[in-house]
């Protein structure tokens, strides 16, 4: 699934399944579920059947070709949202296909107990059950979600990410995660299944692409609810007409009481039916973004929810800075040259296969020492511990180290020694800048300081100025001391940080704004990640992170990138303004419509009404057939915008809100007019109005 | 308009927002949470009520029912037993059972719709203990249900929306305090205050007492028939100045008390810009329509230079009754100086139009604010997914149950106008006074009326008849207790939700770009409903009027 390319809006295959499916969805069952357009439907339907009763009677409800003409464009209104629909499904079902074909039927041994050595019997996946133990070997496709218990393999999940290179899985850790519909290519695994048939991350997917198990979000229901009460206002506003219409008639004493069939089409066009066939294909359009982005959700109330976010916690590596600090500087101790530094500091890197170990072999380099190796200087390597929290090489009785300042001062203080006011100044003054200060010790004597520098990614200060304008507050979340984590929130841009981090205080920091109204959104991997994933409000669980984690969180991003939050927030927000606008739009319409319709609908009773005829439309017939035709062509001229989402650019909410009230409140209440005089005018030359 | 037209209305508007704004803050003082006095607490203990006992909506909502219910029945038992009791000086018989139980709903839903005539109907026991009553409690239990609102609104995580018995006890007395100076000054313009039944020949009575609370609690009911038409209830221009200013007085000082209780004065004054917005057009379109006259009088040789006459007091003259007409059906007070059956097409349109958007520009004491606040509730709810956010106000956000209630709010009252008028035009055409589309409109305007609380009559329609009496009665329930409920289903949801925190993507309330949002939202959807048959009626009167001419 190359899902990060966007796929063109109206792809033939696409539009021919969607035509076929706009009619399957007029089973009254479905339309239902759309009080706005089931009232469209039985509207057409009524017609209809008036239609054909003028046909055949010759004295029907009024002249039964513009019956018949206005059932047509009723069903084409009808017609027209369901196609909206179905294109927005569309979209999502194509990938969903893809995606299905990942998830085949697999023989998989299933293990008697958790070893690869234990007895095994060769299974269909699909009977595959939570806590079976699978062996999967080279060349073959994992059966079922789950963690590797044992093993370490290189794994293809290009099925799932989109991703061509492989990734490492193995047991224990924070890469224990695997995914059904993935292929082991070398070595082996033994995985634990995590998912019972058919709620693996991969149906999950499926369901959520397909739209197929998509329930109503709370916004989604609200705005249901207030489009259906409009419904039923204009339907009041419509049905009583008839009454009041004959009661002027039988006063004035001349004309026609207002025909059922206006009286329908006028209740079609005041009902929102523009926001009302469009809804559900936002929706589901907005679902498809997502995952066009590579990240899925696993609700819609979580996209919605990530619009309403007003806190992002970020973590610092990968996200804010580049995942790797490069060494910059030797700064030596008084006494001691920048040459000898340069040289403890290179020894004691030298095994050191980090990428800031291999930053300091480097910037040594610089300084003239060329790389040796530690065989021949028959050194031994002493790697980094989380008690010791240094690493360094023992050789020829010297112990070289570097490491944190404070523990360096403990090995220091184990040899009777301390460390040097002169090099812990320089310590404090490097964190102060936003580096990562590493000391270097030959034996009991400090020899001074190498600076790590965190490099800032670039663009992402004007990011998160941007993100401040929109009134969304970033928080840097590090594990780094509080000097350095000042520094680099400073250089970065951001509004807030959260220094030496641990999961605990994590979750105190979102319940803390939470509690003050915030809503938080957060990205995590690792299983301890999973109780503030839990906690917050938007949660996005890398797909490189553990199962814990994964479930945790309420969207995975399958490209692992934290910086896609950002991304989430704006398609979150686009869905809403979407929904917002064209509801607005709907309703702005209504105006127009009265223009045309009122005249004509009471032109006999009363021709001092002709004057509200503001358009001159052609004649009474041809006013109410252009109001029905512009409702429906009106649908399909906005299915592009409901499926691409309206342009949502960052700014404060009073901005966003003047330019969206100009373009959908006062466009929609001006583009109506000119629309309907074309329409009528058009309906004329062709003659038929 | 006349220069005169256009300074006696800046100075009335004026005048009133100098008042309203330090009575507004004063309000929020008195109203603002406080604990009972040792008076309230005596006399809630007289009562039996704890008033202290938090309420959550339901039972707040069933203790403003079970009062009202009662007090309607009282009101009821009053007038069909006034016959037997005292205080009965001109021996009036029972009112009968039709016009009394209209009466009694009337009064106890704050619209004072009067299906029968004052002083030749009830007697001065009901006047005062009955009608002067309700007028009290049921503008008080207004002002309860916008507490209870407002409480909502600021409170977090709690069910408790306060004690409806301590907020009408306080709410009662507060307009009594405001009542007591405004009667005296009433009198000292030369409104009676007797009770006596009849004095130099003319029916008379408490007058200045009744007339001060039918204009503070934007009741309406007057002492006689043709209410502040009446020389002895409106005998001067300084006690016509004085009752119209009533009118609007709490209503729009209720707009400031919000913005102080909910802590940011701003959103107060968004309420009343937005109302102004709505009411001042409506004003000058009706003053400029009845300062033009009928052409068709005018070419019968009638003299149209003080403007169309017909209808009305020649002391108070157009402008004079076009100020007070617009003000008592934007509020929904229903008090009138002048006929409005007689008045030109447009200006009987606008307060038909300020009826039917619900009584919610000013509208009545409490009720014109909460009604306000639904529509509010839909703007802001239209309005924030337009920036993209799930819809918040002041820092509560508006999900499905919010929109559900605000939805029916709106649009019970309005089924209730349509539906009535409907049924009428099919089973009450006979009590029509006029034919053609102005018979439509006195139809129209009766249910408008009594379905949004107002309680005017446009005239011209006989409604003392079953069918009017007991369909308005219905209606004025309905426009009352089914907008009552959902605010406090919608206060009670509120109060439940905790406080989202203000950023700068948060959509501010306080703009004139949202108030001009909730004035469209106002006008979209509160009038496009009733657009259909307001052509039928008075849009069609004045194009034939102005057709007719040219």
């Amino acid at each position: 699934m190359s899902a990060t390319t966007a796929r063109p809006l109206f792809e033939s295959a696409l539009v021919k399944r969607a035509v076929v499916d706009s009619f399957k969805k007029l089973d009254p069952r479905r339309m239902v579920k759309n009080p706005v357009m089931f009232v469209v439907e039985v509207g057409s339907l009524f017609t209809t059947i008036l239609g054909l009763h003028a046909l055949i009677t010759h004295h029907g409800d009024t002249s039964a070709a513009f019956v018949l003409a206005v059932s047509a464009w009723l069903w084409f209104t009808v017609l027209f949202a369901n196609f909206a629909e179905a294109m927005a499904e569309g979209r999502g079902k194509a990938q969903a296909d893809a995606l299905r074909k990942a998830r085949q039927d697999v023989q998989t041994r299933r293990l008697a107990s958790a070893t690869r050595g234990a007895t095994f019997e060769k299974v269909s996946s699909a009977i595959l059950k939570k806590g079976d133990h699978v062996l999967v070997e080279p060349g073959e496709l994992i059966p079922a979600d789950g963690e590797v218990v044992e093993g370490m393999a290189s794994v293809d999940e290009s099925a799932i990410t989109g991703e061509s290179a492989p990734v490492i899985r193995e047991s224990g850790g924070d890469r224990s995660a695997v995914t059904g519909g993935t292929r082991v290519l070398s070595d082996f695994l033994v995985v634990r299944i995590s998912a019972e048939p058919g709620q693996t991350f991969l149906d999950r997917m499926i369901s959520m692409v397909e739209g197929a198990k998509r329930s109503k979000t709370p916004n989604e229901l609200a705005l249901d609810i207030l489009l259906a009460a409009l419904t039923i206002v204009f339907l009041l506003a419509t049905v009583t007409l008839r009454p009041f219409s004959a009661f002027a008639v039988n006063q004035a004493g001349s004309g026609t009481v207002v025909s059922l069939t206006v009286l329908v089409a006028l209740l079609v066009c005041l009902i929102p039916t523009t926001i009302g066939g469009l809804l559900s294909a936002i929706g589901i359009a907005g679902m498809d973004r997502l995952v066009q982005a590579n990240v899925i959700a696993t609700s819609g109330r979580a996209v919605e929810a990530a619009g309403d976010v007003d806190v992002l916690l970020l973590d610092k590596t990968g996200t804010i800075t580049l995942g790797n600090r490069q060494a910059s500087d030797f700064i030596p101790a008084p006494g001691v040259t920048v040459k000898d530094l340069a040289d403890a500091a290179q020894l004691a890197s030298l095994a050191d296969e980090t990428p800031e170990g291999r930053s300091i072999v480097v910037l040594a380099k610089q300084h003239g020492l060329r790389g040796r190796e530690l065989a021949e200087l028959q050194a031994t390597f002493v790697p980094f511990t989380a008690q010791t929290r240094m690493s360094g090489v023992d050789l020829q009785g010297r112990q070289v180290r570097k490491g944190a300042a404070d523990a360096i001062a403990k090995f220091l203080e184990e040899k009777g020694q301390s460390l040097p006011a002169a090099v812990r100044d320089v310590v404090v003054e490097t964190a102060k800048q936003g580096a990562t200060p590493l000391v270097v010790a030959d034996g009991a004597k400090a020899l001074g300081v190498v600076k790590l520098k965190d490099v800032v990614k670039g663009g992402i200060k004007e990011k998160f100025a941007e993100l401040r304008r929109m009134g969304i507050r970033t928080v840097m979340i590090t594990g780094d001391n509080p000097l350095t984590a000042a520094a680099i929130a400073a250089e970065a841009g951001v509004d807030d940080f959260l220094a030496e981090a641990t999961p605990e205080q994590k979750l105190t920091k979102i319940r803390d704004y939470q509690t003050r109204g915030h809503l938080v959104a957060m990205t995590g991997d690792g299983t301890n990640d999973a109780p503030a994933l839990a906690q917050a409000d938007v949660a996005v669980a890398m797909n490189t992170g553990t199962q814990a984690a994964k479930e945790a969180g309420n969207m995975v991003d399958l490209d692992s990138n934290p910086t896609k939050l950002i991304r989430i927030v704006e398609i979150g927000k686009q869905m809403l303004m979407t929904r917002g606008s064209l509801t607005t739009f709907s309703i702005a319409n209504d105006i127009a419509k009265y223009f045309a319709i009122i005249p004509a609908a009471f032109a006999t009773t009363y021709p001092a009404l002709k004057v509200l005829d503001i358009m001159r439309l052609h004649s009474p017939t041809s006013a109410v057939m252009s109001a029905v035709i512009f409702n429906a062509l009106i649908i399909v001229a906005l299915i592009p915008l409901a499926l691409r989402g309206i342009s949502a650019k960052p700014a404060p909410a009073a901005q966003v809100l003047t330019r969206n009230v100009l373009i959908y409140g006062l466009g929609g209440v001006v583009l109506p007019f000119p629309c309907i005089k074309i329409i009528d005018l058009t309906l004329g030359a062709l003659g038929v109005a | 308009m006349t220069a005169h037209a256009w300074l006696e209305f800046g100075a009335w508007l004026a005048l009133l927002l100098a008042v309203a704004w330090p009575l507004g803050e004063l309000l929020a003082r008195v109203l603002g949470e406080s604990a009972p006095t040792r008076f309230e607490r005596g006399l809630l203990r007289v009562a039996g009520v704890d008033a202290n006992a938090p309420m959550d909506w339901a039972t707040y909502a069933k203790a403003v029912l079970v009062f009202n219910v009662l007090g309607a029945l009282v009101v009821f038992a009053l007038q069909r037993l006034q016959a037997s009791l005292w205080l009965n000086p001109a021996g009036l018989p029972a009112v009968p059972t039709d016009v009394a139980f209209n009466t009694a709903v009337s009064f106890a839903t704050n619209t004072n719709w009067q299906a029968y005539g004052g002083e030749s109907t009830m007697s001065h026991l009901v006047q005062m203990a009955a009608l002067t009553t309700q007028n009290f409690v049921s503008a008080a239990t207004g002002i309860a249900v916008f507490l209870a609102l407002v409480r909502g609104l600021t409170r977090a995580q709690t069910d408790s929306l306060g004690n409806f018995w301590f907020d009408l006890t306080r709410s009662t007395l507060v307009l009594f305090a405001i009542a007591v100076p405004v009667t005296l000054l009433l009198m000292a313009t030369g409104v009676p205050q007797t009770l006596l039944g009849v004095s130099d020949g003319a029916s008379t009575g408490p007058v200045a007492s009744q007339v001060a609370i039918k204009q503070l609690g934007t009741n309406g009911g007057g002492f006689f028939n043709v209410n502040s038409a009446h020389p002895l209830e409106n005998p001067s221009p300084a006690s016509n100045l004085l009752e119209s200013l009533s009118i609007l007085i709490i209503p729009a000082a209720l707009c400031f008390t919000f913005g102080r209780l909910v802590k940011d004065r701003r959103q107060g004054l968004a309420l009343i810009a937005a109302m102004l917005v709505i009411f001042i057009p409506f004003t000058l379109v009706g003053l400029w329509s009845e300062q033009a006259g009928v052409p068709q009088l005018s070419a019968l040789g009638v003299d149209a230079s003080a403007g169309h006459l017909e209808g009305k007091e020649v002391r108070f003259g157009t402008v004079s009754s076009v100020i007070w007409s617009t003000a008592t059906t934007a509020a929904s007070n229903g008090s009138v100086n002048a006929m409005h059956d007689s008045f030109t097409p447009l200006a009987g349109l606008g307060p038909m139009v300020l009826m039917q958007l619900g009584e919610i520009v000013f509208g009545g004491v409490g009720s014109g604010l909460y009604g306000m606040l639904l529509y509010v509730l839909v703007a802001v709810f239209i309005s924030g997914l337009m920036v993209g956010r799930t819809p918040e106000y002041l820092g509560k956000k508006i999900e499905g149950r919010e929109i559900k209630m605000a939805a029916l709010g709106i649009l019970l009252p309005s089924a209730a106008v349509l539906v009535g008028a409907a049924v009428a035009t099919v089973v009450g055409a006979g009590a029509i006074a006029n034919p053609g589309a102005h018979g439509f409109s006195e139809i129209l305007y009766a249910f408008s009326s009594g379905s949004n609380n107002n309680g005017s009559a446009f005239g011209g329609l006989t409604v003392n008849g079953t069918f009017y009496a007991v369909a308005i009665g219905l209606c004025m329930w309905v426009g009352r207790f089914f907008v009552i409920i959902p605010v406090l289903a919608i206060a009670g949801s509120l109060a439940s939700r905790k406080k989202v925190a203000i950023s700068a993507g948060t959509l501010p309330t306080h703009t004139p770009l949202f108030v001009a949002l909730v004035v469209a939202t106002i006008v979209l959807v509160g009038a496009l409903t009733f657009i259909p048959s307001l052509a039928l009626g008075p849009i069609v009167e004045h194009l034939q009027m102005i057709g007719a001419s040219s």
